[in-house]
């Protein structure tokens, strides 16, 4: 029983935070959304762990928990993975903002050495 | 203007102000006509401000790419401005711009120019780990070329528009990316590559790394970037 409250308790905390973070704008919508999808797997879990025992004695997992612990660990990895071409995607697309600025600053840079040249030969 | 065709000169710089002004002035004065494009990497020190006041164009990125992304850089700047020819030089001062008209000769028959070390010209000796890199990368790179490649980590390119117009729009940043990978990327898609001996000077600034451990950590990068562009579409 005091287990169930632990655990009851952290997914309702998680599910409060991440619906604060939400509603002041913190995440964007793409990965709220996932986190609440989750949380409304993990938080009934989270009170009755033996709810997955039926599906785990179908795939030979020993308990439910240990599914969930197995699963939870694929999750979490394939999120990681998602993470890390965010930030390629990311870094992709700064690259090319640094390039189109320093080419930018170029033509700018060339422009003025030619007026001035203009300026010079003018007076 | 080499052989009457309109030449950029691209040299990627990362805190290079102690050769670049030197690199810069024997460019200007070896091939009249040419125009220098230094390209500075997110230097911290004043390599823009040496190579504009020694006559080049400077596009300074806001901070570090990497070599892969300062030539993005380059090539899209030659594409951009119509040129002809687009050869890349390191700052070091270690290639000898007397080559050049050599590679943009080879422009005529071929779409991408290589000066090589170690093709017969010059002096030039690396052992151990760097060695064996070298032989693995130029015996892989010359199969899937069809061609003799010697040296596939050289900074001495030329590149005629076709590859100018394929590098300003694809250019990987990544380690090694800039050489190995796009070797690969190019002689997948039909252009043709050739090499041609150069003799490569020691530095004016700055020193090679000799240690054993580096060696080794290089063998292994090398080895994943080329497994890796070869299995890349």
């Amino acid at each position: 029983m005091k287990l169930t409250l632990v655990t009851g308790l952290t997914g309702l905390l998680l599910l409060g935070t991440i619906v604060e973070l939400l509603r002041r704008r913190q995440l964007r919508e793409k990965y709220g959304m996932l986190w609440l999808a989750v949380l409304i797997i993990v938080i009934p879990l989270s009170l009755f762990p033996r709810l997955l025992d039926n599906v785990a004695e179908l795939l030979g997992v020993a308990s439910g928990v240990s599914l969930v612990l197995f699963l939870g660990i694929v999750f979490l990895l394939l999120v990681c993975v998602h993470l890390s071409w965010e930030v390629s995607a990311l870094e992709e697309e700064t690259r090319t903002l640094a390039e189109d600025f320093a080419l930018l600053r170029a033509e700018i840079d060339a422009d003025r050495a030619a007026r001035d040249e203009l300026v010079s030969t003018d007076g | 203007m080499v052989n009457g065709k309109r030449t950029l000169i691209i040299i990627p710089a990362l805190n290079e102000s102690g050769s670049i002004a030197d690199v810069v002035g024997e460019v200007r004065g070896e091939l009249p006509g040419v125009d220098v494009l230094v390209v500075d990497d997110g230097s911290t020190d004043r390599t823009a401000a040496v190579a504009a006041a020694a006559g080049a164009l400077v596009a300074k990125l806001p901070y570090n790419l990497g070599v892969g992304g300062a030539m993005r850089l380059g090539y899209r700047y030659a594409r951009d401005h119509d040129y002809e020819v687009a050869i890349q030089i390191d700052a070091d001062g270690q290639h000898d711009p007397r080559y050049v008209p050599k590679l943009v000769d080879l422009l005529e028959d071929n779409d991408l120019v290589i000066g090589a070390r170690f093709a017969g010209e010059g002096d030039y000796n690396v052992r151990g780990p760097r060695r064996w890199a070298m032989v693995m990368l130029s015996a892989v790179l010359s199969r899937v070329a069809r061609t003799k490649l010697t040296d596939t980590t050289s900074g001495f390119r030329a590149a005629n528009r076709r590859v100018i117009e394929m590098f300003a729009g694809w250019y990987p940043a990544e380690y090694l990316g800039d050489t190995v990978e796009t070797l690969v990327h190019t002689a997948r898609r039909g252009y043709r590559i050739r090499q041609v001996p150069v003799a490569m000077r020691k530095r004016m600034a700055g020193t090679p790394s000799h240690s054993p451990a580096k060696a080794m950590v290089y063998l292994g990068r090398a080895f994943a970037v080329l497994t890796l562009a070869l299995i890349r579409r």
